[in-house]
């Protein structure tokens, strides 16, 4: 006004200090501890595979929003960084390169950029770039490479199994939980991550921490990972105590796999996630169900990314559906 | 644990830098301009004409209808001009322009009014106190007083709550008027009690005005049917509807007034007016206005007469500095940005807040990531984006039944979306087109 130059604008004039680029620097510093991890269980075939994966969706994004789609480019934003590191963190450390990139095409230009960018897509990148993989390339989508073996060698990693793996595959084959002990590691090895699996999801105590940090910070709330695992939780318990000889122990379908990596840092995705605390909840026990009838009783060992990209199609639905109760009425608004 | 209402609200960084400073009063200005629209509802009817001289609290426009309100000239002068002025909501409004009698020492003494407890009036004639003193609700709403009060046969209210929360970040104007004139508040709230045959009454005071709720409730000591309630800080706890929640845990119903749930709020502000008027027979012509901004050499409450052009404010604390680039009519969640100081300080004004660039500029709005944290806040339970997004692509019905109608614009939405987006702007413009096509409908 002093010198002439003044705003005009609307209520509000004043804002946090939350932006869209803080809540996603905040997932990459929560997903630090479960890198740390994986590089020093897998060594530099993680690091190779984390970093292959997130130039690659950085390139994609840029590429496409520049040359094909002739937008903004919107790399800084740092989403396309997430969906790398997320990508590479539910891959085998010991996969083709050539592999990585397709999978990140296939997050970033078909299950991201297609639906209309950020916000906009119904599925979550990172799992549909891994589903993708997984069903065109099964034998090297299911190549785990041992802990702590070759890790600095990049060619002649000695395949393992994980854990669900070997449950699955044992009881096929007519063994009990009994027999396959011997074979299952322990539970600090699960929490520590010292386990065959994807480069990320071992250890459940580094991807823990990360989610009390996201948490602490209100990245997300409680409802979706922690009703993810009760119901987990929940479910397998009752199948162990119906008949402890043919399912593992809740314990174990807790901490192997991808079920803490999936609850707090993939089904949490805040765009393909329910937007009330109600619906989240309904989702996440969706999500639960599913993994653990996969599990339990489908052909893959593992079926949280299927879980999660299902519920993903239900969630226009559940928001639909689950709506917050408005102020002033007793009864919930009616659905339109 | 202290009370709030359950759902939403944010923690805005309060900024009170007025809380410690005394009211002064702002010397009478050389020339007034009187708006006759300054409440909700209908505009006055200006009953002076050019060349009319007017003395200190007489009606210069009367009241327009039920609800509308008289309007009383501030100072003691000649009306030299009734012309269409720019107010601070930006259009043009009938102004009463008087300039003061420089001569009239009933100008520069400001009458004592000593504390007077006892009520001598009755129900009937408080009310029409209130009425003839052009009191309306001095909190921001203007709505005019005596209609609240006037209360239908079918309506049972036993609770008056007092709005004493001040949740806008910055204004101080209440929590000064709560600590300098924590007595005469307390027989406000009685002439209302005894206007409305109420018998329990509670002051609403957030937490972060420890020293007001003390003073409060020595003050209150007298009553025993008066309490005061700590609140826990919460923005918008001020609004109506949160505020009936939090004190009493009754939800006013959906396109509801407090009425519905047997309660009356009232500002603080209203409540000091309504003593003047009932114990001093003194018209509202004046109200207390914080002028507030960092950067502001000596930012202060004053005592100032309505009708004061906002420039006259803003040079008493040193005038606006270098880099400002916004001046807003009140608080800087619901406030308005003004387009000139040349506007007048009307009932409804609480503050003036004086912003500079970094603090003024919007950021650029990037697409929603679905946080769910305009969902979260909401204190009406509303789904913000998805009304913006209703309101954005015309669906207007849908809007409509989404309840955007309910939506009190408290700007809590906006103020969390990581993304910046205008989330309040398209919801106020959804619901102006939603307004119109029922309008039309009728």
């Amino acid at each position: 006004m002093a010198d002439g130059r003044i705003i005009i604008s609307a209520s509000p004039h004043v804002h946090s200090d939350r932006t869209s680029k803080r809540v996603m620097y905040d997932v990459l510093i929560a997903l630090v501890p479960a890198f740390v991890i994986s590089l020093y269980v897998f060594g530099l075939p993680a690091l190779v595979l984390t970093s292959v994966a997130v130039i690659s969706c950085i390139v994609f994004e840029a590429a496409i929003q520049k040359y094909l789609l002739k937008t903004e480019v919107t790399v800084s934003d740092g989403s396309a960084l997430i969906t790398g590191v997320l990508l590479a963190f539910n891959l085998p450390s010991s996969l083709p390169i050539w592999m990585i990139i397709v999978g990140s095409f296939v997050a970033i230009g078909i299950a991201k950029l297609s639906f209309g960018g950020l916000g906009n897509n119904i599925f979550n990148p990172a799992l549909v770039g891994r589903v993708f993989l997984l069903v065109s390339f099964p034998a090297q989508m299911t190549y785990w490479p041992t802990p702590f073996e070759n890790n600095m060698n990049m060619v002649d990693a000695v395949a393992g199994e994980t854990t669900l793996g070997i449950i699955k595959e044992g009881l096929l084959y007519g063994e009990t939980m009994t027999t396959l002990a011997s074979q299952i590691p322990s539970v600090t090895d699960l929490l520590f991550g010292f386990t065959s699996g994807s480069a990320g999801e071992m250890s459940a105590l580094a991807l823990m921490l990360g989610g009390v940090y996201m948490l602490a910070r209100k990245v997300i709330t409680w409802h979706i990972p922690i009703t993810i695992l009760v119901t987990m939780g929940v479910m397998t318990g009752i199948f162990w105590l119906a008949d402890p000889e043919q399912y593992a122990n809740p314990m174990i379908h807790l901490l192997s796999g991808g079920a803490v990596l999936g609850a707090f840092y993939m089904a949490t995705d805040l765009v393909t996630s329910p937007m009330t605390k109600k619906g989240m909840v309904i989702f996440a026990i969706g999500i639960a169900v599913i993994t653990v009838v996969i599990r339990l009783f489908g052909a893959y060992p593992e079926g949280i990314s299927f879980a999660i990209l299902i519920m993903n199609a239900f969630v226009p639905l559940i928001n639909s559906y689950f709506k917050p109760r408005r102020f002033g009425s007793k009864i919930k608004a009616k659905i339109v | 644990m202290l009370k709030t209402f359950p759902k939403g609200g944010i923690h805005p960084t309060e900024n009170k830098i007025t809380a410690t400073k005394a009211i002064n009063r702002l010397p009478v200005p050389k020339v007034v301009y009187v708006p006759i629209a300054q409440h909700i509802g209908i505009p006055s009817e200006i009953i002076v004409d050019r060349k009319d001289s007017v003395e200190i609290g007489q009606v210069i426009a009367k009241s327009g209808g039920y609800v509308s309100s008289n309007i009383h000239s501030p100072v003691a002068g000649t009306v030299t001009k009734l012309d269409m002025m720019v107010d601070s909501s930006g259009y043009k409004t009938q102004c009463i322009v008087i300039r003061t009698d420089q001569k009239n020492e009933a100008n520069f003494q400001e009458p004592e009014f000593p504390l007077k407890r006892e009520i001598t009036m009755g129900q009937k004639e408080i009310l029409q106190h209130i009425t003839d003193s052009g009191i309306v609700g001095l909190g921001g709403a203007t709505f005019p007083s005596h209609v609240k009060l006037d209360l239908k046969n079918d309506n049972k209210v036993d609770c008056l709550i007092i709005n004493g929360v001040e949740c806008e970040p910055y204004l101080t104007a209440d929590h000064r008027l709560m600590l300098e004139r924590a007595d005469e508040i307390v027989v406000g709230i009685q002439i209302l009690m005894h206007a409305l045959h109420i018998h329990e009454a509670v002051i609403g005071i957030e937490n972060n005005k420890k020293d007001a709720i003390k003073v409060l409730k020595k003050a209150a000591a007298i009553d025993k049917r008066i309490k005061v309630a700590a609140l826990r800080v919460k923005y918008p706890q001020g609004s109506e509807k949160q505020l009936i929640k939090s004190i009493l845990k009754r939800e006013v119903p959906k396109g509801g007034l407090p009425m519905d749930v047997g309660v009356i709020v009232h500002n603080v502000g209203t409540v000091f007016a309504i003593y003047q008027a009932v114990q001093h027979d003194r018209p509202l012509i004046e109200r207390v206005v914080t002028v507030t901004g960092k950067r502001l050499e000596k930012p202060s409450n004053f005592w100032v007469k309505i009708g004061t052009p906002i420039k006259d404010l803003v040079e008493a604390v040193g005038g606006i500095p270098e880099g400002t680039r916004k001046v807003v009519n009140g608080g800087p969640m619901m406030g308005k940005a003004l387009k000139s100081t040349d506007v007048p300080v009307t009932k409804g004004t609480s503050g003036i807040l004086v912003i500079s660039e970094e603090e003024a500029s919007r950021q650029e709005s990037k697409p929603c990531i679905r946080c769910s944290n305009c969902v979260f806040v909401c204190p009406m339970g509303l789904e913000p984006q998805l009304l913006m997004n209703l309101s954005e692509k015309g669906f207007y019905e849908k809007a409509r039944a989404e309840d955007i109608l309910t939506c009190i614009e408290c700007g809590s939405c906006s103020y969390v979306c990581p993304s910046h987006r205008p989330l309040l702007d398209y919801i106020r413009f959804g619901k102006s087109i939603v307004k119109k096509l029922e309008t039309a409908k009728n």
